[in-house]
């Protein structure tokens, strides 16, 4: 038993990275109905950045640039290769998101040569080791659960309690009704972006801060997981996608502890599909039905 | 009517002149050479960009399950393939690894050694594709009834799942785990493939024009109506998935031909990603798009651009540019702007032979205006 | 007395708290054109959506031709949720997809015209035929099925002739004007065979000569083509002209039925369209 509980402290941890990256998904698929393919690759570039900016700045330039950098690629995104499509077919949309990914991890892999970029300076305090049930751990599995809470917090009152919050509610609810009542959908989508991409670099911070180096498909499977945490707990919903998070998270590194490190991805798509199956609109989805 | 012959004739012209190009190279070229290299390899991911286009372009179906199906067949290829005598090499970390026969082995004995090879290679690719339709019908049981991204979803996450399994030591003693497979028979020759692919294709192509093709149509274009004009959704939806994925796990099986060797890693979503991206700039929707496609990206990727990856490229010098990954940084952002802005691709959503009409719309609404 | 062939049997659709159709009972006859009526949201396309298997009905039973094709009675949830009438009468759950019940004789048109766009004039209608088609996959891929399909093509030019597309039979379905399009649904629907054609708001959007144009037009199928007519209408001219029976819904409920000389003289019809007077208004 004592063996299982770092493996459960990580899992804690890990779920709150996720939960970074799935409000991302989340919040554009709640406006846009896209999967954001692209979302896992902006973590990744985040990590890039991070690893290029702590090595020659500062930290409290690097940092924010780092944040800053992610913000503009995320806004970006969306204005490049969404925009241009909001009346094309949904497939349309989603192809470019697929192409915008492969374009990220392209780009990527031309700019580090397709090598891992090891994190060379590790962020000092969260990156250092702490005694944790007689095990060692790094001090960044400690933060992240509870600064994803809070981030969590915040973001949830931003919705609830503020004028572009309320704006992005209505475009989730309706999205044409919502133009039609003099909302600026445009401003309100990229709006969801920087703060999905904000909330996906901090995940990058920390996720990296417990990893060796950078590698271009790094973003690829957090990407996914957290997607799957979104639908697991109610696409739309972020409260939804942040115990989807925790939960995947912790059977991820629960299955690791038992020794089938093979098997933790399949997990997480096999219960993918079980939710899909059984309760297509998740934990905490609401229900939609088509009109004839 | 008169139209119609020329174009067949048309059509079937084309074809031969390209069939008899390809057998040509074959007998002029070594098998080695980079022409021959890029004729397998298009073939094969014509006959895969196909597959996904019966049933993201023709049956509106948005599945990205590709990869899995195509790790299907390429496994079951080699696992029935590779001769008794190489197992032990090949299985050198599972002792008395593989099956106890080999297709090779048993049709050797029958045909004599060349014919029978070749005839075990065939029932090998066509089991492959069996057992890719088998779980295309298992998987679709639950995944089918899901709307657009969220079976897209679910296809990749299955396609994911297999890749686990494969890769798992326990059924070592057949995959080979994590490592590779090796030593089964392939064809150095490129008309094999091509023949190979085209008729899988043509079978396609004869089936999108059957009734069951036009149903698939409808399905893309309305599903409602398509079940109040008594269209069973759910049958001709399963059909689609189990035909593409059938024709999917033998283009994996040709793939492991072309490939020499066999690992769970090159069929990650990556590949699945890359077919998609082939059936867009072909035009989703169309079959000859999604061959010319292939036919254009592998020949670009593994020769025309090659420079852009090794310091020189149309005679321009420039080591700093031209370095590794920077002929794919091109390519994605050329895929971008199709995406963005010729949204319809190559041939949007036209065939071969429709390269003869000649802007049937535009005259035929001025003869509609004429009366 | 003629043949029945449509009768809705006690058929509630409740939706949460709103009662959609509310204890709907009617008959057709063959032969009949029959409209049904009502002000918008009086649940006449919900009717139909029962009738043709797009939704369940929360209570009642659906016969064809004298045989019993759909009944469902208040179940989970609704147990405790369910407003109608006869409730407990009902025991067996019958549910068949709209594809069955097309191929059991029923076919349909939509209030928002739904063709395949991308499909052309020709081939919308020769696709409703494929519920018809006897081959399977491998005989209609490796063009066994010739004689079947050189049949149903025929058949399509044919109908296609009749109801007056012919020329435009190569054309995209989208590229037809309005009123063409309207017609091309009606054909499509009855490429399917059916003995009962649902017609719902087949005049909407219409002018009115298209509108006459119409109702001379549906008249026409109906003997030519040997079919009973079920349809929505909003547009008075065309229902009262050929109509032989009218049902009125208003609110879900059946406010009235009759001849058409019955319905225009009926006081409740007259409030439902025009509103009543409130005691303190």
């Amino acid at each position: 038993m004592g063996q299982i509980i770092p493996y459960i402290v990580n899992g804690v941890s890990v779920g709150g990275q996720y939960a970074l990256i799935a409000i991302g998904y989340t919040l554009v698929y709640g406006i846009l109905r896209l999967i954001n393919f692209a979302h896992g690759d902006v973590f990744m570039v985040a990590g890039l950045v991070m690893v290029y900016t702590t090595t020659a700045l500062p930290l409290y330039i690097s940092l924010p640039l780092v944040l800053i950098a992610t913000v503009v690629l995320g806004f970006t995104i969306e204005r490049v290769a969404y925009k241009p499509l909001r009346t094309a077919p949904r497939m349309s949309v989603m192809i470019s998101a697929i192409g915008v990914s492969y374009l990220i991890q392209n780009l990527a892999f031309y700019i580090t040569g397709g090598v891992p970029q090891p994190v060379t300076k590790p962020i000092p305090w969260i990156s250092n080791n702490v005694e944790l049930f007689g095990g060692s751990t790094k001090m960044v599995t400690l933060v992240t659960p509870v600064l994803t809470i809070a981030l969590v917090f915040v973001l949830v009152y931003l919705i609830n309690h503020t004028k572009i919050g309320m704006a992005m509610r209505a475009a989730a609810k309706d999205f044409e009704t919502a133009q039609l009542m003099g909302i600026k959908i445009n401003s309100v989508i990229s709006m969801t972006f920087v703060i999905g991409s904000f909330l996906a670099a901090i995940g990058s911070i920390l996720y990296f801060t417990n990893y060796p180096s950078v590698a271009i498909t790094s973003g690829g499977m957090p990407g996914l997981k957290a997607f799957v945490a979104a639908v697991f707990g109610g696409i739309g919903s972020i409260p939804g996608a942040v115990v989807g998070a925790f939960i995947i998270g912790l059977c991820e590194e629960i299955i690791k502890g038992l020794g089938y490190t093979t098997f933790s991805d399949a997990f997480t798509f096999a219960l993918l599909i079980v939710v899909l199956c059984v309760k297509p609109t998740g934990l905490f989805g609401e229900k939609v039905t088509d009109k004839v | 009517m008169k139209m119609n012959k020329k174009k067949t004739i048309f059509t079937a012209g084309v074809l031969l002149v390209l069939f008899a190009v390809c057998v040509l190279l074959d007998l002029t070229l070594p098998s080695y050479h980079i022409a021959v290299t890029v004729i397998k390899k298009a073939t094969v991911y014509a006959l895969v960009a196909v597959s996904m286009n019966l049933l993201n372009g023709f049956t509106g179906l948005f599945s990205l399950g590709q990869a899995g199906f195509m790790l299907l067949g390429a496994y079951t290829y080699g696992v029935l393939t590779i001769p008794d005598e190489k197992k032990a090499t090949v299985y050198q970390y599972f002792e008395n690894g593989g099956l106890p026969f080999s297709f090779t082995n048993i049709f050797g004995g029958i045909f004599g050694d060349k014919v029978g090879t070749v005839v075990g290679m065939l029932i090998a690719l066509l089991i492959g594709g069996m057992l890719a339709a088998l779980f295309a019908f298992l998987i679709g049981l639950p995944v089918l009834r899901l709307k657009s991204d969220y079976l897209a979803i679910a296809t990749l996450g299955f396609a994911e799942i297999l890749k686990a399994f494969f890769q798992w030591n326990g059924l070592g003693p057949i995959t080979n785990g994590s490592n590779l497979l090796k030593s089964y028979p392939t064809f150095n020759k490129a008309t094999p493939y091509v023949l190979l692919a085209g008729a899988m294709i043509a079978l396609i192509v004869l089936l999108i024009n059957s009734t069951y093709g036009r149903a698939f149509k409808a399905i893309r274009d309305d599903e409602v109506a398509a079940e109040a004009m008594g269209i069973n959704l759910a049958k001709h939806k399963r059909l689609s998935f189990i035909i593409s994925s059938f024709f999917a796990g033998i283009g994996g099986g040709l793939m492991a031909m072309y490939m020499g060797t066999i690992a769970a890693a090159p069929f990650k979503s990556a590949l699945t990603y890359e077919i998609l991206l082939i059936v867009v700039i072909g035009g989703i929707g169309s079959i000859t798009g999604s061959v010319l496609a292939s036919f254009l990206y592998i020949f670009s990727s593994e020769w025309l651009l090659r420079g852009l990856d090794s310091g020189t490229f149309l005679g321009i010098n420039a080591p700093a540019v031209f370095k590794n990954g920077f002929r794919m940084a091109v390519f994605s952002v050329i895929i971008m702007v199709i995406v963005l802005f010729f949204r319809k691709g190559i041939m949007g959503d036209k065939e071969l032979p429709d390269l003869l009409d000649k802007r049937p719309k535009s005259r035929k609404k001025k003869e509609a205006a004429g009366k | 007395m003629s043949k029945n062939v449509l009768k809705i049997e006690n058929a509630t659709m409740q939706f949460g708290g709103v009662v959609a159709v509310d204890n709907l009972n009617l008959e057709i006859n063959q032969g009949e054109i029959v409209a049904l009526i009502g002000p918008n949201g009086a649940g006449k396309t919900t009717a139909f959506n029962v009738v043709t298997g797009v939704y369940q009905p929360t209570n009642g039973a659906v016969y064809f031709n004298g045989e019993k094709i759909i009944e469902n009675h208040p179940q989970g949830k609704m147990k405790k949720l369910y407003k109608g009438e006869h409730n407990g009468e009902y025991t067996n759950v019958l549910a068949p997809t709209p594809d069955i019940i097309t191929k059991m004789g029923m076919a349909r048109t939509f209030q928002n015209i739904r063709l395949w766009k991308s499909q052309t004039v020709f081939d919308n209608v020769l696709i409703a035929k494929h519920c018809r088609t006897t081959s399977n996959i491998f005989t209609a891929t490796l063009r066994m099925n010739r004689k079947e399909e050189a049949k149903q093509r025929a058949e399509v030019e044919e109908l296609l002739k009749v109801v007056g597309l012919y020329e435009e039979r190569n054309e995209l379905a989208t590229s037809l004007p309005y009123g063409k399009q309207r017609r091309l649904e009606i054909a499509r629907a009855l490429a399917a065979e059916p003995t009962l054609l649902l017609l719902d708001e087949p005049a909407a959007g219409m002018n009115p000569q298209e509108t006459d144009e119409l109702t001379a037009f549906i008249g026409e199928i109906r003997d030519k083509f040997n079919v009973t007519i079920f349809l929505i209408e909003h547009h008075m001219d065309l229902v009262m002209h050929i109509s032989d029976r009218i049902y009125v819904l208003d609110f879900g409920k059946q406010i009235a039925e009759g001849t058409p000389a019955e319905i225009q003289n009926n006081q409740r019809v007259i409030d439902a369209y025009l509103g009543v007077a409130e005691e303190d208004a």
